[in-house]
């Protein structure tokens, strides 16, 4: 399948930041004689410094999984991931340590994803420690980064659960950006937040990019976000990637009837429009 | 409506992400929980009989009248006297120096048995719960053939084997404690493990050693200090044991050889068993009781999850509002000046539904659209009477079909919601009881409500779920919730709420929780429900594509009050509200596809 669904500019570019040739990934099944649970069976991707891949797919179709890959924490069956030119899908304990200079994440829950316990500015300073960053050294990248991301200065020294859902996703993306990363990949960000915050955090990831050539593997199960985030888009079904193309293309004019299936699926506000695309989806199901 | 604002502190019932989770409660701050300790008088009291217990015993040279052995055979069984307080025991030995002396056995050797179990059992723990694998599996094994062994017996043939010393006996004592420490530290390890914050500080570079010192000591320390505590308890009693039987060290002074030699002479002297037997009681009691007062400092840390310092907007005072445009009232649910008002144990209630009006006529779908902690669901659950600890409906009024509910006893409450008003809850999976089987769950509520037979029962319950369109009932019927995806148990619960004929659903966020191809499935489900029965549908939602897709009107909400209301066409369209219309701005259906990726050379250094 892989020649055909990765069409478009498909996974090889030579110019890859980032790229996957046929990962798979499989869990042991439950119980002895289970057979393995496979969850990506043969995925490849690229991505190029400073793009955005919209990966968009249903729950459960193993788009957070392939995330989880390339950041070292899902087990890879077979497949290479190559990250700035050398292979990193067996990469050891101190590799990992090293690629943290240039893969960072941002989780979907801003919620589990800041230890409750430890201050925005404990929170912040963790990658600079990883690092060996110096003490005053890190409190100023601190006070930098929440400058950034428009949090008060204060921030630092205040819990997590004195903020609201999207200045969590905030302080998320704060520490993400300390080691100024080459690639960042986002794991549904915005999709625990309000529909007005999940706007200005996305200009906040957006305004980011332009200035800083940061690359993002962006997941997501929300067509409008990855049409407004992604320069191409890649739509996962079942654990294969079923279509990859432009944003442009994929959004508007898309090949697989998989794609074309989830377009119409999701509601539009707009009442016309939507119930013109409510019908031509009736009518496509029944064809 | 900018974030940078905190968002209004959510009510507690909001589901999932709008509620700061529980985890709170885990980690504790040391210098907090000191505090908390001693502000209980159990606490405080048991922390200072232990203290001065330790220091007395640590001081013995110091205040004792003489030394632990020094004897006067003549002076045996004396009584009290100005010398001797506690008076001599059978040797002429001096009892309360002996007390002293032999206390800094017993708690030394309940020191080692706690030493030794704490450096096996932690750092095991911590290793196996983090790491797993084949570490673990061992390390379990090797546990349980330890718990298998009878303490008592492994102690009496360790004295035989490796001779008579106390503190051979504890160090023996500590290995058999040890595994109490390590099930307990590694399942709280193999939990926080899992955490999201774990897998950040993993991609954040941080060795595993940092790792386990920033984010999982933290949560361990807790229950390891109360567990500290029992097993010291446990390791005086078991020493005492020992000696009492005379399988100690006889030589030596501890609290329980004292209490074997009272035996001996308790016709002669009974009041000699008082003494040791009063230390060993003071000491275990006081463990026990500091041990429940820890326990309770933890469980107490948190307190509401947006008090302190959290900045909060302050509110203007509820300026009571003549209702605008209330019009005439709907004849199947209509509300007028709803107030929602939470109790709150520090400070006066405070209101989240400022005066709300809202109308739903038969046959009609009404959405009410607002963001996290705008009043929505409050307003959803004043309608169904079931709004959640602490909430309570301030004024205004409430009909279904002509009938006020607000008042209503609860029997009667729950009557017209097993008849006339229905309600679909936004998380399907949460709504099924793991252990009953779908065509149980379908069947016992309507034989309740209905009063009729199980055959009947199973009848209606096959015929509900064509109704709500899953594929083959009869074998759904007899399927655990665990065996069916989201987008079935969904329809599943409305089939549940479709079984008593109602006249009106009140759904929150129905689909929220779903993809969007079984969202689109469950919209047109609701649908159809309106138009073939003419249900009349109260749809909670934030999302503006829902409303547009199945609302006949539309009530916007923000910050606990209706800001527009209209038919969806008007205020999806043609918004009059500046809050409504940022809302509509946020959404990217209309947001042009970014465009294709260009390449771009230098890549800039600043943030």
């Amino acid at each position: 399948m892989t020649s055909d669904a990765t069409g478009g500019p498909g996974g090889e570019f030579p110019d890859a930041l980032l790229s996957l040739r046929d990962l798979r990934v499989s869990y042991p099944g439950k119980g002895r004689r289970a057979p393995r649970a496979r969850i990506l069976k043969g995925v490849s991707l690229g991505i190029r410094p400073g793009e955005t891949l919209g990966l968009v797919g249903e729950s459960g179709s193993g788009k957070t999984t392939i995330g989880r890959a390339v950041l070292g924490l899902a087990p890879v069956e077979s497949g290479t991931i190559t990250f700035a030119g050398s292979r990193i899908e067996r990469a050891g304990r101190a590799r990992r340590r090293a690629l943290a200079r240039d893969l960072q994440v941002v989780f979907q829950d801003p919620y589990t994803s800041l230890n409750p316990s430890r201050t925005v500015g404990d929170t912040l300073g963790e990658p600079l420690l990883g690092q060996g960053t110096g003490t005053k050294e890190a409190r100023a990248r601190i006070a930098e980064l929440l400058e950034r991301v428009r949090l008060p200065a204060d921030a630092a020294d205040r819990l997590p659960r004195e903020f609201s859902g999207g200045q969590r996703q905030r302080v998320a993306i704060a520490r993400a950006l300390a080691l100024r990363p080459r690639l960042v990949i986002c794991d549904e960000p915005v999709s625990a937040l309000d529909l007005t915050t999940q706007r200005t955090v996305l200009e906040l990831l957006l305004e980011i990019q332009e200035e800083t050539r940061v690359a993002y593997l962006f997941v997501t199960h929300d067509l409008g976000v990855v049409r407004f985030m992604s320069h191409r888009v890649a739509v996962i079904q079942a654990g294969e990637l079923v279509e990859t193309g432009d944003a442009v293309q994929v959004t508007s004019e898309p090949r697989h009837p998989y794609t074309r299936a989830l377009m119409l699926a999701a509601p539009v506000a707009d009442v016309r429009e939507q119930r013109r695309r409510r019908e031509a989806a009736a009518l496509s199901a029944r064809s | 409506m900018s974030d940078n604002l905190p968002a209004d502190p959510a009510p507690p019932p909001r589901p999932a992400p709008d509620s700061a989770p529980a985890a709170d409660t885990r980690a504790a701050v040391p210098g907090g929980l000191l505090r908390r300790l001693l502000r209980n008088p159990l606490g405080a009291a048991s922390a200072g009989v232990l203290l001065l217990l330790v220091v007395a015993v640590l001081l013995a040279p110091l205040i004792a009248p003489q030394a632990p052995d020094a004897s006067a055979l003549g002076a045996a069984f004396e009584g009290p006297s100005a010398a001797h307080p506690l008076g001599m025991d059978s040797a002429g030995r001096d009892i309360l120096s002996r007390l002293l002396y032999g206390g800094r056995n017993t708690l030394g050797g309940a020191l080692i048995a706690l030493g030794v179990a704490l450096a096996l059992g932690v750092p095991t723990g911590l290793y196996a719960g983090y790491r797993a694998g084949w570490f673990d599996s061992a390390a379990n094994w090797a546990v349980n053939l330890v718990m298998a062994l009878p303490a008592m017996v492994v102690l009496l043939a360790s004295r035989a084997i490796l001779g008579p010393d106390v503190w051979v006996l504890m160090i023996v004592l500590g290995v058999l404690a040890a595994p109490s420490f390590f099930r307990l530290v590694r399942g709280i390890v193999a939990n926080v493990r899992k955490e999201l914050y774990v897998d950040a500080a993993k991609v954040s570079g941080l060795s595993d050693a940092r790792i386990v010192g920033r984010h999982i000591l933290i949560v361990v320390r807790g229950p390891v200090i109360i567990q500290v505590a029992l097993v010291a308890g446990i390791a005086i009693g078991l020493q005492a044991g020992l000696e009492f039987l005379g399988v100690g060290s006889g030589s030596s002074a501890t609290w329980g050889a004292m209490l074997n030699e009272a035996f001996q002479n308790i016709q002669r002297a009974p009041l000699l068993m008082l003494w040791p037997g009063l230390a060993l009681g003071i000491t275990n009691g006081a463990l026990v009781l500091l041990a429940a007062a820890l326990r309770d400092a933890l469980e107490e840390r948190g307190g509401p999850p947006d008090g302190g310092r959290s900045p909060r907007r302050a509110r203007p005072a509820p300026a009571f509002e003549a209702p605008a445009e209330a019009g005439p009232r709907s004849p199947l649910l209509s509300v007028r000046g709803l107030t929602v008002v939470y109790d709150r144990p520090d400070g006066p209630p405070k209101q989240v539904v400022h005066g709300v009006d809202l109308d739903v006529a038969p046959g009609e779908i009404v959405g009410l659209v607002g963001e996290s902690g705008s009043g929505k669901s409050q307003t959803a659950f004043s309608v169904l009477g079931i709004l959640p600890e602490g909430g309570r409906i301030g004024s205004g009024s409430v009909t279904v079909n002509g009938r006020e509910t607000v008042g209503l006893p609860e029997r009667e409450h729950r009557t017209l919601r097993g008849g006339t008003v229905a309600y679909v809850p936004q998380e399907p999976m949460s709504n099924l009881d793991p252990a009953f089987t779908i065509g149980s769950q379908l069947m016992e509520p309507m034989r309740h409500v209905l009063g009729i037979t199980r055959k009947e029962a199973e009848t209606r319950a096959l015929d509900l779920l064509r109704l709500v369109e899953i594929p083959s009932p009869e074998r759904t019927m007899r399927l655990y919730p665990h065996e069916i995806s989201g987008g079935m148990a969904q329809r599943v619960l409305i089939a549940g709420a479709m079984s008593c004929d109602p006249e009106l659903l009140i759904a929150d966020e129905p689909t929220t929780a779903l993809d969007v191809v079984v969202q689109a499935e469950v919209l047109e489900l609701l649908r159809r429900l309106q138009r073939d029965r003419g249900l009349g549908v109260l749809l909670v939602t934030h999302n503006l594509g829902v409303v547009a897709d199945l609302c006949d009107r539309v009530a916007v909400m923000s910050a606990g009050r209706i800001v527009e209301t209209g038919t969806a066409e008007q205020v999806v369209h043609a918004p009059r509200d500046l809050y409504t219309r940022s809302l509509l701005e946020a959404v990217l259906d209309d947001a042009p596809p970014r465009e294709p990726w260009q390449p771009r050379e230098a890549r800039s250094t600043t943030v």
